[in-house]
């Protein structure tokens, strides 16, 4: 690790003040941040922690929709996000008890690692992010591996989630990572079935269109046998084939649906 | 009798420091003006190095010093402590194996340059500062690849890739050809035996210190074995006589082989601390462990099995190619060899066996003994290869075993592979593990699991190894450049308690509560009168210590020889006070009596009068009570077992769950079996892991695939299955004092094969059959598989 400055600001507009500095980074639960600093892969001048800033914390429902703080950790999500228990259980299932105590879902969005869970539930839920300046959709938010509509100096500060009929989160776990080899984020919504797929692709997440359709019109495991993920876009590695990638999209689709029905 | 003596599960007593916290590891010593070392490690395989540009570097802030490889003059290369001999009587090629790189780049993570500084960091910061020269080379990873004529030579002054070309024993080859031609069935498998990386929880650390007032050094050292790292990097590194070197290491937070081995960082530490006179520390990250740790197996093996009409085993060949890595780690030659071919008889009466084995120089981590080291190699063939031809044939895999034991009343027996198994029951074992596992309730469990829409398969492995390492002389004609003996120093003081110093040493085996047990037998005392030391050269005897199983049946055998000794110079002490010929003496429960009278003495009593020698023969007896024993075992030992796996498999995901594992061992006589019951658990957690989770992987440019945690998957609680741990069949050895063979190791060894060939049988069941899928058999390859 360099060294670096800290700073812990309690408001969002001194957050953003102090990130103007062009070598300065927010810094939330650090569970991605810290190890690639120790790993001298990054080196913020500044490090701006969010977690002084009391108005991003905590969880709040109205009008169906979640409204989830930017640095609330995953294991509050997990224990109190009673209102959309699918994505109460997919922060359940993110690493292990350390990390869920320290990493959050603004860290994870902002991060967008190809592998993350959250980013499905966001794109599936047909989320917003809202940030000290905007709201933006899911769908113009996630754009590609580790990329993201975010500015420079742009802080997540809420995320908002439209809450589904129904819904299910199917994790397939990369062995030693335990992150998602491929994962499965199904909502079911009056207006219509989001299918999130994360870990998977080369692009990051994505949506799975014609699951979508074919479960809009009939929500059964049945409606999707004629489907398939084609494989070009999805990603080889130790763990996987792109082509064992693909079908595992299939096979977790098809488990959530009949999770919910 | 002490109510816990031999036989006792008592809790290990150093847990208690361990679970609270209060361990003493290499990392939590620090000395006073200690400097901090950064190793700048090479990040290509293979590479001409043309300079090192380091002034910038040793200009900033709080270096002491940069070295590079010109700055070790007078210092030797890392030794090799086995000389194996080749087909043709030649002895193996051996390259030089330098603390830093030479001239040439040899594999990813070897040291090219070392920073002392004040702090840590500041010696990082420098180390980025340091310019390298040089020109990257086409890397040899393949093993294959690498004995071809035209392949890039890792080492420009050998002939060739290849370190040697063995053969076991190579007057049998002919006989075994031939049998062959006139087997009725012959099966063949080819497998690889997957590299692996041990991954000790704590990582290796070091630290060099020297006393300008005596002008002697220490090492503190995460070792499995302080006194073989004294003589080699005093005799063969540095030149520091062993009077003037002391290696301590102090609790050590795991091994499983791969902390055997004198690294280069240990050498450059003390060599470095006495350059710069100052104390010079090295704590390993996790990444340089996976780049420097000596890795493990990395085997490529052809198999073949011949059978005759009846289905008996008439012979058996192999080949197999063993990586070396780019350098020969400590015992890395022994491994593939000694090792391996000598266990390749297996359970079985297998009359002719002849094993080919060719090293292999990579770009690589060189490659090294772990747990099990060769053993599960052999087994995991061998085991594979009877699985097959039991499908082959047609005939039950249990009952095909159970055919071809060496049977019960053919012990002694002499294998064609050149050892002499002691004792041995193996139908118990078999017997045993069919019971525990309820083999004959699988097809209901089966049934279930399909109605489920689940695969489910049974496998089974019987193993056998050679333990308690080893018999100087023999090891000494195979080649090895050390002898194996064990020592141990009984010092009992004046009011009675002991303390032992052993040449063993513990590293999670739980030596500190184990072998008070046994001297509280011997003597009827309570094993907490006695404390065992060890992992200082400076207060225990020479010893070898810990690896191969060898602690108990080894430095267990030494310390009973030297409580022996103890016992009977007590008596002669007790006979003078009594008034009695030493004949007459008996001790038990402590208590020193003469035989057929009352009279008698407690233990305190002799032991203060040899300490305060007033009433004593002194004409006749030294005053004191400390003995020390050297023990040298005149056979290895053998240790054996069934394991029996159940795994069930998701045909949609390809992911396999083991469901049941069951373990039948025969271990000898057993001290403590609560610690051998953990022995054992961890042994399998390890070998589930190297069946299903673990794989150390490069590219074709040596780049490491599987450098961290995210890539490489080790085995998780929730891997591994509730064990069903039995040792009631025991055949006790006949040659060490206590009747122990050594557990440490057999879990690693036994479970590999029972997991694979359970794996295999679902996809039987189900229609799926395939002959082989190397390990690890991840879900993706499963998957691949039942849809191939
Ligand atoms: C062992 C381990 C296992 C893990 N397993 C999983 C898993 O199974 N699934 C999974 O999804 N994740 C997993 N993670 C990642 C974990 O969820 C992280 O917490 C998360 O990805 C990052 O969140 P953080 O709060 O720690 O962010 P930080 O590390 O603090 O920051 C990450 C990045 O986001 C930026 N950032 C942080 N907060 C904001 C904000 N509010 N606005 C804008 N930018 C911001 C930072 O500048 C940084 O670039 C794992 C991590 C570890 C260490």
């Amino acid at each position: 690790m360099y060294n670096f400055d800290f700073v812990k600001p309690s408001t969002v507009e001194e957050a953003v003040a102090a990130l103007q500095d062009d070598e300065a980074q927010p810094l939330s639960g650090g569970q991605t941040l810290i190890p690639s600093m120790k790993q001298r892969l990054n080196a913020p001048g500044t490090l701006v922690s969010l977690l002084g800033i009391e108005a991003l914390k905590g969880i709040s429902v109205s009008d169906g929709v979640m409204t989830i703080g930017g640095t609330t950790t995953h294991a509050t999500v997990a224990a109190q996000a009673d209102a959309y228990p699918a994505l109460a259980y997919l922060a359940g299932q993110i690493g292990d008890p350390a990390v869920r105590n320290r990493g959050t879902i603004g860290g994870s969005l902002a991060n967008n690692d190809p592998a993350a869970c959250y980013p499905a539930a966001a794109l599936a839920s047909g989320a917003t992010i809202v940030t000290n300046t905007r709201e933006i959709a899911a769908d113009d938010f996630f754009q590609g591996m580790f990329t993201t509509d975010l500015e420079e100096g742009e802080i997540i500060t809420a995320v908002k989630f439209p809450i589904p009929e129904a819904a299910n989160y199917q994790k397939f776990e990369q062995p030693a990572s335990r992150f998602a080899l491929t994962a499965v984020f199904v909502a079911k919504y009056a207006d219509g079935v989001r299918v999130a797929i994360t870990g998977a692709s080369e692009e990051g997440v994505f949506r799975w269109a014609e699951a979508e359709d074919a479960l809009s019109n009939s929500f059964s495991a049945e409606a999707l046998s004629a489907l398939a993920v084609p494989a070009n876009d999805m990603i080889t590695d130790l763990h996987g084939t792109a082509e064992y990638r693909a079908h595992l999209c299939k096979v977790l689709t098809g488990r959530a649906v009949s999770a919910i029905s | 009798m002490p109510k816990d003596g031999i036989g006792a599960s008592t809790k290990r007593r150093e847990d208690i420091r361990f679970l609270t916290g209060k361990g003493r590891y290499t990392d939590d010593i620090n000395l006073h003006g200690q400097a901090y070392v950064h190793f700048l490690r090479a990040d290509v395989a293979h590479a001409t190095l043309n300079g090192i540009e380091t002034q910038d570097a040793a200009s900033m802030p709080g270096v002491l010093r940069v070295f590079t490889a010109t700055d070790f003059d007078g210092v030797g290369g890392l030794p090799c402590g086995w000389q194996i001999t080749d087909r043709k009587g030649q002895p193996m090629q051996e390259p030089k194996h330098p603390i830093m790189a030479e001239g040439k780049i040899r594999h990813v993570g070897e040291i090219v340059a070392a920073v002392v500084a004040e702090t840590l960091d500041q010696a990082r910061d420098a180390a980025e500062a340091i310019v390298l020269d040089y020109d990257e080379l086409p890397a040899v990873i393949d093993m294959k690849a690498a004995v071809q004529e035209d392949a890039p030579r890792v080492h420009d002054d050998l002939t060739s890739n290849l370190c040697y070309d063995w053969g076991f024993v190579e007057e049998n080859k002919a006989a075994v050809d031939e049998a062959f031609l006139a087997a009725d069935h012959v099966t063949t498998l080819e497998l690889v035996n997957n590299r692996l990386v041990a991954n000790p929880m704590e990582p290796r650390v070091a630290i060099g210190d020297y006393a300008a007032h005596d002008d002697s050094s220490t090492l503190y050292t995460t070792s499995q074995n302080p006194h073989v790292i004294r003589l080699l990097m005093g005799a063969f590194v540095l030149g520091i006589p062993e009077h003037k070197l002391r290696v301590v290491a102090p609790d050590v937070g795991g091994g499983f082989g791969t902390k055997i081995f004198h690294y280069a960082e240990e050498a450059f530490c003390t060599f470095a601390a006495k350059q710069l006179k100052r104390p010079v520390k090295w704590t390993s990250t996790r990444s340089e462990a996976f780049m420097s740790d000596a890795h493990g197996r990395d085997h490529v093996t052809k198999i073949q099995l011949a059978l005759d009409a009846e289905n008996n085993f008439t012979a058996l060949r192999t080949d197999t190619y063993a990586n070396m890595g780019a350098y020969l780690s400590t015992f890395a030659p022994s491994v593939p060899t000694w090792l391996h071919g000598t266990l390749m008889a297996g359970n079985y009466r297998t009359p002719l066996i002849y094993v080919n084995v060719k090293a292999v120089f990579t770009n690589t981590v060189p490659v090294d003994a772990y747990r099990g080291a060769g053993r599960p190699e052999a087994t995991f063939q061998l085991e594979r290869v009877i699985d097959k031809a039991a499908r082959e044939l047609g005939v039950d895999p249990a009952e095909l075993r159970r055919q071809n034991f060496i049977r019960k009343d053919q012990f002694p027996y002499a294998t064609p592979v050149a050892v002499e198994y002691d004792t041995g029951d193996y139908e118990a074992t078999l017997n045993k593990a069919l019971e525990l596992s309820d083999y004959a309730g699988f097809a209901n469990r089966h049934a279930e699991s399909q109605a489920r829409g689940k695969l489910r398969g049974i496998g089974l492995a019987h193993y056998i190894e050679a333990c308690g390492i080893a018999p100087s002389n023999l090891v000494g004609q195979l080649g090895a450049r050390a002898g194996l003996y064990e020592s141990a120093t009984v010092r009992v003081n004046a009011t009675g308690g002991i303390v032992v110093m052993t040449g063993s040493h513990s590293h999670g085996q739980g030596h500190e509560t184990s072998f008070p047990q046994v001297i509280a037998q011997m003597i009827g005392i309570e094993p907490d009168q006695v404390e065992i030391v060890h992992g200082d050269t400076a207060n225990t005897p020479m010893g070898m210590g810990t690896y191969g199983s060898r602690s108990i049946a080894v430095g267990g055998s030494a310390m009973v020889r030297a409580t022996e000794k103890i016992i009977s110079k007590a008596k002669k002490i007790a006979a003078h006070i009594l008034e009695a010929s030493d004949a007459d003496i008996e001790l038990k429960d402590g208590k020193f009596s003469v035989a057929g009278t009352d009279k008698s003495l407690n233990w305190g009593d002799v032991t203060l009068a040899a300490y305060v020698p007033h009433n004593y023969p002194l004409t006749d007896l030294e005053p004191g009570l400390e003995e020390t024993a050297f023990y040298d075992p005149s056979n290895f030992t053998y240790p054996s077992g069934c394991y029996i796996c159940e795994v069930e498999i998701d045909p949609d995901t390809g992911k396999v769950t083991i469901e049941r594992f069951t373990a039948a061992d025969d271990f000898g006589n057993v001290i403590n079996p609560m610690i051998v019951e953990g022995q054992v658990q961890g042994g399998v957690a390890q070998g589930i892991g190297q069946a299903l989770l673990e794989n150390c992987t490069y590219d074709s440019e040596g780049q490491l695939l599987s450098a961290s945690y995210m890539d490489y998957a080790m085995p998780r609680a929730s891997d591994v299955p509730m064990i069903t741990v039995d040792h009631s069949c025991q055949t006790p050895c006949t040659h060490n004092p206590l009747g122990v063979k050594g557990c440490g190791e057999a879990g690693a060894i036994g479970s590999p094969p029972a997991v694979i060939n359970a794996v295999l049988d679902a996809m039987h069941r189900a229609g799926k059959p395939v002959a082989h899928i190397d390990m690890p058999v991840t879900p993706a390859k499963v998957w691949a598989a039942m849809n191939a």
